[in-house]
């Protein structure tokens, strides 16, 4: 193989594709860390003229794992459609580029053509896409879901109500829920992270978190974040869950690290199917993350963003109802400053909606990164004009168990009322009926924790 | 221009500090009831709202946290706390600040040569407990906590009738560190007090990593960790109470983290 450009007199040569992607990557210190990253800003510019011009399928062939040794890889195979396949196979990442942006190419044919996408190839055009072409492509494309209301329809916008505690204090989650409530916060999910991984624990915080849905009669799901193993325990056990979380990794290896496999996984989604309290039928949530392969060691020898787009692969298997990457909680290690997970944001997104996922984005940054809210804030505004489902909602921003901060209830109220946008249908409707909403904007009442006391 | 200097205008503003936590929300359905909520979290609630936005008390007590947080991320340890407790100091194979510190965890895992030569020199092989103290991401954690937590832990273990070897700092430490400073001294039980990731406005919580005979190749699945330690969430006296006792555990039972859990 080939892989050479001449670029203002000085060669560039490349000795394979996975070099040739690791080279091609707008800048991350995660791919330095990995000694993956362009030398020079020349050589990136030149990795990515080689890589324009490199058909697609040499990318199926040249999976980041191979076949035989990765699951992970043969989910994302398999389940290629052949026939959508023939059609662009022999397209350059270029020409992909173009398609995916020109005006004639619609919402529908873009769904049509991610049946013949693989992961590798995902993520090959994203590292030609500018950060207004990321935004541009992905507004074009919808991804709907179903659990107990509904998520990612055309002018909708909804809010994960995300009310963590450091001690996973009952009274104190229930102060944080009905802040969020009383904000529009809680359509796409009331998902807890537990301090306590334990099987009682998270099935008291099930208890909980289901009794107000029944108390106030909300069109949402719960979940409790724990470990997707202790989840199922408890949905055997007959505690109430809206939605199976776990986080997923883009290797077969990634995987093992986190505890799951792709049989552990099928197994979960027919548990869910059987024994949430939702009608579904998209019943799971699935987190990622750039750098999460890199950090278990586990990225064999690939760039963080191709690893990412196989996690979309992957979790496209599952028809989950949500799915977000968490991006900027990983550390500066892996993405350094605001402008990394700024484009690492806008990168997922965009993957995740390509590869046919109801795509919504943990905004966040730790406190070691060279970040801070106005950065947040910016990036939430560019996610939802790219159409993003959802955001998560934490008091402030601030989230008091994990230590980093993300995006907030009053976030996604603005972002609503700035781009004229609503929460899901049933939600809204629900909103509307207590007063706390009037023709998609807050009511006077709203933002007052202290209304969810009456009952 | 006006001749005269204008007037001082009649504004005086000198306040007391916002760090109180009391609702902004003006205007609560239940105020009593707001108040209980809020008692129940240190989550930042009852915050109220300009429009869709913050309050500006809210937003500005929340910059300020940041602020604080930030300060902190980029400062090292005061030299005068090591001197005044009797700490030598070393350094890892960071040589490019805080920024390579942050970018490179490789690097903080690593004792450079010059920190090798001089534990050797300072140190007495094979104690039964060695402490060593990091800055890891807060040089405040170390500040607050060390001068409560040290001798505790220093009584406890001599008055156990163990030996305590020469404790020393190592500055841009990462957890890893414990692997080659087993290598070279050989202790027992390896402590390593190491400041926490600041969370916003929160910057003194200290970690106590421990280890039994740990080297190189040791991840933390040989290790046990004690966290928050710091005045408002584990005390350091009780914490450095609690250390002793775990060496004393791993002692006994030649063992630390999963290999431990499994013994007891």
């Amino acid at each position: 193989m080939l892989l050479r450009t001449r670029l203002h007199g000085k060669q560039y040569e490349f000795p394979d594709v996975r070099v040739l992607m690791g080279k091609a990557n707008e800048e991350k210190s995660g791919d330095r860390l990995a000694g993956l990253a362009a030398e020079t800003a020349a050589e990136r510019a030149a990795a990515r003229f080689v890589l324009a011009e490199l058909p697609l399928w040499v990318l199926r062939e040249q999976p980041a794992v191979p076949y035989e040794q990765d699951e992970v890889t043969r989910v994302i195979q398999d389940a290629l459609d052949p026939v959508a396949y023939a059609e662009l196979k022999d397209w350059s990442v270029g020409q992909l580029r173009e398609w995916l942006l020109a005006d004639t190419t619609t919402a529908a044919q873009i769904s049509r053509a991610a049946d013949g996408l693989t992961a590798e190839m995902i993520s090959a055009v994203t590292k030609l896409m500018s950060n207004l072409d990321l935004i541009y492509a992905a507004s074009k494309v919808r991804v709907s879901a179903h659990c107990n209301n509904t998520i990612g329809l055309a002018g909708r916008l909804s809010s994960r109500n995300q009310p963590n505690h450091p001690t996973d204090s009952l009274t104190g989650i229930r102060a944080e829920l009905y802040e969020g409530l009383a904000y529009g916060s809680g359509d796409s999910v009331i998902g807890i992270n537990p301090v306590d991984d334990s099987y009682s624990s998270v099935a008291r915080l099930l208890e909980m978190t289901h009794a107000v849905i029944q108390q106030w009669q909300i069109p949402t799901q719960n979940c409790v974040l724990a470990h997707v193993t202790t989840q199922m325990k408890c949905l055997a056990a007959g505690a109430p869950a809206g939605l199976l979380f776990q986080s997923l990794a883009g290797s077969q290896r990634g995987n093992d690290s986190f505890g799951i496999s792709v049989a552990l996984l099928d197994e979960a989604q027919r548990l869910a199917q059987r024994h949430c309290f939702t009608p579904g039928p998209n019943y799971l949530y699935f987190e990622t993350g750039q750098g999460s392969e890199l950090s278990a060691d586990a990225h064999h020898g690939w760039d963080q963003l191709t690893l990412e787009a196989r996690c979309y692969g992957l979790a496209r298997r599952y028809r989950p109802f949500q799915v977000n990457t968490v991006v900027g909680f990983i550390g500066p290690e892996y993405l350094y400053d605001a402008r990394q997970i700024q484009r690492a944001g806008l990168e997922d997104h965009f993957m995740g909606k390509l590869s046919g996922l109801p795509m919504g984005v943990d905004a966040c940054y730790t406190n070691h990164a060279r970040a801070d809210q106005n950065a947040i804030e910016n990036l939430a505004v560019l996610l939802t004009a790219a159409g993003c489902n959802y955001f998560m909602g934490v008091p402030m921003g601030d989230d008091s168990m994990l230590s980093y901060q993300c995006t907030s209830y009053h976030d996604t109220a603005a972002l609503r009322q700035l781009f004229g946008l609503r929460p899901a249908p049933e939600f809204e409707r629900w909103l509307e009926d207590l007063g706390l909403m009037h023709a998609g904007r807050l009511t006077a009442r709203a933002g007052d924790p202290s209304f969810f006391l009456r009952r | 221009m006006p001749e005269q200097p204008a007037t001082d205008p009649q504004v005086s503003i000198d306040l007391p500090d916002p760090a109180l936590k009391r609702p902004t929300l003006s205007h609560p359905a239940d105020p009593a009831g707001l108040h209980a909520l809020m008692a129940a979290t240190p989550a930042r609630i009852g915050v109220g709202r300009a429009g869709p936005r913050y309050t500006t008390a809210a937003q500005l007590l929340f910059q300020a946290d940041h602020a604080m947080t930030q300060d902190t991320l980029l400062r090292e340890v005061a030299p005068s706390l090591l001197a005044e407790l009797a700490l030598f100091s070393v350094a890892t194979q960071v040589c490019g600040g805080k920024q390579e510190y942050l970018l490179r965890p490789d690097l903080g895992r690593k004792l450079s040569e010059n920190a090798k030569e001089e534990i050797r020199a300072r140190c007495p092989q094979r104690p039964a407990v060695q402490l060593v103290v990091g800055d890891g991401l807060s040089a405040a954690a170390v500040e607050a906590n060390l001068r409560q937590i040290l001798p505790v832990i220093r009584h406890g273990v001599l008055s156990a009738g163990l030996s305590f070897g020469v404790p020393f700092f190592v500055s841009h430490c990462r957890v890893g560190v414990m692997n080659d400073i087993g290598e070279l001294l050989q202790p027992d039980v390896l402590i390593l007090l190491i400041g926490e990731r600041p969370g916003l406005g929160r910057a003194e919580s200290l970690s106590a990593y421990m280890a039994w005979r740990p080297q190189a190749g040791d991840t933390d699945a040989q290790r046990d960790v004690l966290c928050n330690i710091f005045a408002g969430g584990t005390n350091p006296l009780e914490a450095g109470a609690y250390i002793v006792q775990l060496a004393q555990t791993m002692r006994a039972h030649q063992a630390s983290g999963v290999a431990l859990k499994l013994a007891t």
